[in-house]
C-alpha cells in the first residue's frame, strides 16, 4: 500500500510536467501569437497582432496564464477549436475510441503472435524455426511501421484490392493498420520471450522439476514459461507508449479517424488548442496505464514492494 | 548477432564476476580484438559493408549522385526506374512528380539520415551521460530531481513529444537534430545512473577515494571509463531509431523542408502517387530500412561483443 501511494504520488509529479509542456509548448518560439497566427501575422498590423493577444489572455504575465490553463483543463476546457468550433477536449475525446480501438488490436496481435513464436524459438534453439523466428525480428525491428503499411497499402489495398486503404467501421478497416502498428512489439515482444525462457530455462528448480520426471510440456508451460513472463509484463508496459505515439503516423497513413490523425492534421491546420488537448490526454493516458501496471506488478513480484 | 544464449543442454559456466563487478578489472574486450571478431561474424560484417556504403553515399553525394537532386523538370514527371530521356541521360530510379532524379535524391537522402542520426546522439549522448554520472554518483536531491524529469519525459511517446515541438519551431535540420537530441537523453541517463550506482561501492573507487582524489577525476577518471559500454550500445541502436524518427517526422512534413532530399521527403513525395508511381515508395524505404537493419545487426554483435550481460538492459 505504501509503494502503491508513492507511486500514485510520482504520477501526480508527472502529470504536473505534462502540464508545464504542453503549456510551454506554445511559448517556445517566445510569443505564442505568432505560432497560433503563423504567416498570416505578416499581413496584420502591429496594433490588430496586440489585439489578437489581448483578446486570447497572452498580455497578462506567464504565471497568470498557466495558471487559468491548469484551472480549465482540470474541467475539461481546453479552449475551443478555431476550425471546428466547438471544445478542443470534446474534438479529442470524440477520436479517442478509434484509438483505443486500433492500439488494442495490434496490442491483442502482438501478444498473440510473439508469445507462442517466442516459446517455440527457446525450445528449438538455433533449430530452423528459430532461426526463420529470428531474421524476423530482426526485420520486424528495423523496418519502420508506417513504411510497412504503405507496403500493406501497396500490396493488399492497390495491387491486391483485398482490404480497403483507408478510413475505418469493417474489421476489414483494421486490419492492415493494427499489422504495421503490432510489427514491431511482436519482434521485440519473441526475441524478449525467447531470451528470458533460455534464461530461466538454465536454473536449477527447471533441472530439479525435470528429474522429478516431470513431462516436458509441463516444465515448459508451467515451470519455464510463468517464471519467463516477469520481464515481458515490464515490456508490454511501456507499450502502451509505443503504440499510442506509433498511432500517430499509423493513424494518419491508413487515415484511421483517432487522436493521433487529429493531432496531426490540427498541426497542419494550426489548431494548438486541438494539438494541447491530444498530447495532454495521449501522456496522461500512459501515466495511468503505467501506474496501474506497476501497481500491479508490485502484487505480483514482492520484491518490488519491499526492494528499494 | 546472438549466438551468446546458452541452449538449456549446455553446461551453465558460473559467472564468477558478479553483476557489480567493474568490467575493467577482468576480461574487458581488448580493441585489438575487434577487427578479428567481426569479421568472423558474417551478418556484423555484411552490416559494416552497408553502413560504409551508406556513409560513403552522404559523405561523397556531391560527385556520386549522377544528377542534381533539385532540378525540377516538368517534362518528365513521373517516369519509372531506367528511363532515358531524349539527350541520353538514364534515370537508375526514375523521377518524381516534379521531373526531379530519385537515385540522386536517394544519395543526398543519406547525408541528411547520417547528419540527424549522428549528430542527436552525440547532444542525448552527451546530456544523458552527464545527468546519470551526477544523478548516480551524488543521489540524494540531484538524483531525484533528475529522475522525475525522466519520467516526466517518458510519459510522452517520443514521436508525439518530437511532432508537438517541430511543429510549434517549424521545420529545419538544426531544430530536428536538436528536438531529437533533447527528446532521446532519458535512456542514456538512466542506464548510465544505473551502472554508476552498481560500481561506486567498489574497491578501486572506494581506493581512489581513500587515496583522497577529487570528486571530479573519480567521476570522470575512475567510473566514467568503466561505464562506456552500455552508453556504445545504446548509442548505435539510437542512431538506428533517429533515422526512422527523421523519415517519420519529415514524412508528416514538420522534420526537414520538403524541398530538401530525405528519405522521409521522399516518401511523403511518393504518397499520392502511391498506386502510378510505387518506385519512389518503395526505394526510400529501402534505403531506411537496410540502413536501420545493418546498424542494429552491428548494434547487436557490438552489445554481445563489448559485454553479453548489457543484454538484460539495453
Amino acid at each position: 500500500m505504501r509503494y502503491a501511494i508513492r507511486r500514485l504520488f510520482q504520477s501526480l509529479i508527472v502529470a504536473f510536467g505534462v502540464s508545464v509542456v504542453a503549456f510551454g509548448m506554445l511559448f517556445m518560439t517566445g510569443d505564442p501569437a505568432e505560432v497560433i497566427l503563423g504567416e498570416s501575422a505578416d499581413r496584420m498590423s502591429v496594433s490588430q497582432i496586440q489585439e489578437f493577444r489581448v483578446k486570447m489572455g497572452f498580455d497578462r504575465p506567464w504565471y497568470v496564464q498557466y495558471g487559468s490553463f491548469v484551472g480549465k483543463a482540470l474541467q475539461g476546457d481546453f479552449g475551443n477549436s478555431f476550425v471546428r468550433h466547438q471544445p478542443a477536449f470534446e474534438v479529442i475525446t470524440d477520436k479517442l475510441p478509434a484509438t483505443i480501438q486500433l492500439a488494442s488490436a495490434a496490442f491483442v496481435l502482438s501478444l498473440l503472435i510473439s508469445i507462442p513464436l517466442g516459446v517455440l524459438s527457446a525450445m528449438n534453439p538455433h533449430k530452423l524455426l528459430d532461426r526463420i523466428a529470428t531474421v524476423l525480428a530482426i526485420f520486424g525491428q528495423s523496418i519502420p511501421g508506417f513504411w510497412l503499411g504503405i507496403l500493406l497499402i501497396l500490396l493488399f489495398g492497390v495491387h491486391l484490392k483485398w482490404l480497403p486503404i483507408s478510413g475505418s467501421g469493417t474489421w476489414q478497416h483494421l486490419v492492415m493498420p493494427s499489422i504495421a502498428l503490432a510489427a514491431f512489439p511482436i519482434a521485440r515482444n519473441m526475441r524478449l520471450t525467447r531470451s528470458s525462457m533460455l534464461d530461466v530455462m538454465q536454473r536449477d528448480f527447471v533441472r530439479t522439476a525435470r528429474a522429478k520426471g516431470i513431462s516436458e510440456t509441463r516444465v515448459v508451460y508451467v515451470h519455464v514459461l510463468r517464471n519467463s513472463l516477469l520481464p515481458i509484463v515490464t515490456a508490454i508496459g511501456l507499450e502502451a507508449g509505443f503504440l499510442l505515439g506509433g498511432s500517430v503516423i499509423t493513424e494518419t497513413i491508413f487515415g484511421w479517424p483517432g487522436v493521433g490523425r487529429e493531432i496531426v492534421s490540427a498541426i497542419g491546420s494550426k489548431d494548438f488548442y486541438v494539438v494541447q488537448a491530444g498530447v495532454i490526454m495521449l501522456a496522461l493516458i500512459f501515466s495511468a496505464v503505467n501506474l496501474l501496471i506497476d501497481i500491479a506488478y508490485s502484487w505480483i513480484d514482492p520484491r518490488i514492494r519491499y526492494g528499494s | 548477432m546472438t549466438q551468446l544464449d546458452y541452449s538449456p543442454a549446455e553446461k551453465v559456466v558460473p559467472v564468477t564476476e558478479g553483476p557489480t563487478a567493474a568490467p575493467s578489472q577482468v576480461g574487458r574486450p581488448q580493441v585489438s580484438q575487434l577487427l578479428p571478431r567481426l569479421f568472423r561474424s558474417k551478418a556484423a560484417l555484411m552490416s559494416l559493408f552497408v553502413i560504409v556504403l551508406v556513409l560513403i553515399a552522404a559523405l561523397g553525394a556531391t560527385w556520386i549522385a549522377p544528377n542534381d537532386p533539385s532540378v525540377i523538370k516538368l517534362t518528365q514527371r513521373l517516369k519509372p526506374p531506367f528511363y532515358t530521356n531524349s539527350a541520353g541521360v538514364t534515370y537508375l530510379l526514375g523521377t518524381d512528380a516534379l521531373g526531379r532524379d530519385v537515385f540522386s535524391r536517394l544519395i543526398y537522402g543519406a547525408r541528411v539520415s547520417m547528419v540527424v542520426g549522428l549528430s542527436a546522439v552525440l547532444i542525448s549522448g552527451a546530456v544523458g551521460l552527464l545527468v546519470g554520472l551526477l544523478s548516480g554518483y551524488f543521489g540524494g536531491l540531484v538524483d531525484e530531481v533528475f529522475m522525475r524529469i525522466c519520467d516526466i519525459q517518458l510519459s510522452f511517446p517520443t514521436i508525439l513529444l518530437a511532432l508537438t515541438i517541430m511543429a510549434v519551431l517549424g521545420s529545419g535540420l538544426d531544430k530536428l537534430i536538436l528536438v531529437l537530441g533533447l527528446t532521446g537523453w532519458v535512456l542514456y541517463g538512466r542506464i548510465v545512473r544505473s551502472q554508476v550506482l552498481a560500481i561506486k561501492n567498489d574497491e578501486f573507487v572506494l581506493a581512489a577515494h581513500a587515496t583522497g582524489e577529487r570528486q571530479w577525476r573519480i567521476l570522470f577518471q575512475h567510473i566514467l571509463p568503466n561505464i562506456w559500454s552500455p552508453v556504445i550500445v545504446i548509442a548505435s541502436f539510437t542512431v538506428a531509431s533517429n533515422i526512422v524518427a527523421e523519415a517519420s517526422l519529415s514524412y508528416l512534413g514538420v522534420g526537414v523542408p520538403p524541398s530538401v532530399p530525405s528519405w522521409g521527403t521522399i516518401l511523403s513525395d511518393g504518397r499520392q502517387y502511391i498506386g502510378v508511381a510505387d518506385w519512389l515508395t518503395i526505394s526510400a524505404g529501402i534505403a531506411i530500412s537496410l540502413t536501420v537493419l545493418s546498424i542494429n545487426v552491428l548494434g547487436d554483435w557490438l552489445r554481445d561483443y563489448l559485454d553479453p550481460r548489457l543484454k538484460n538492459i539495453v
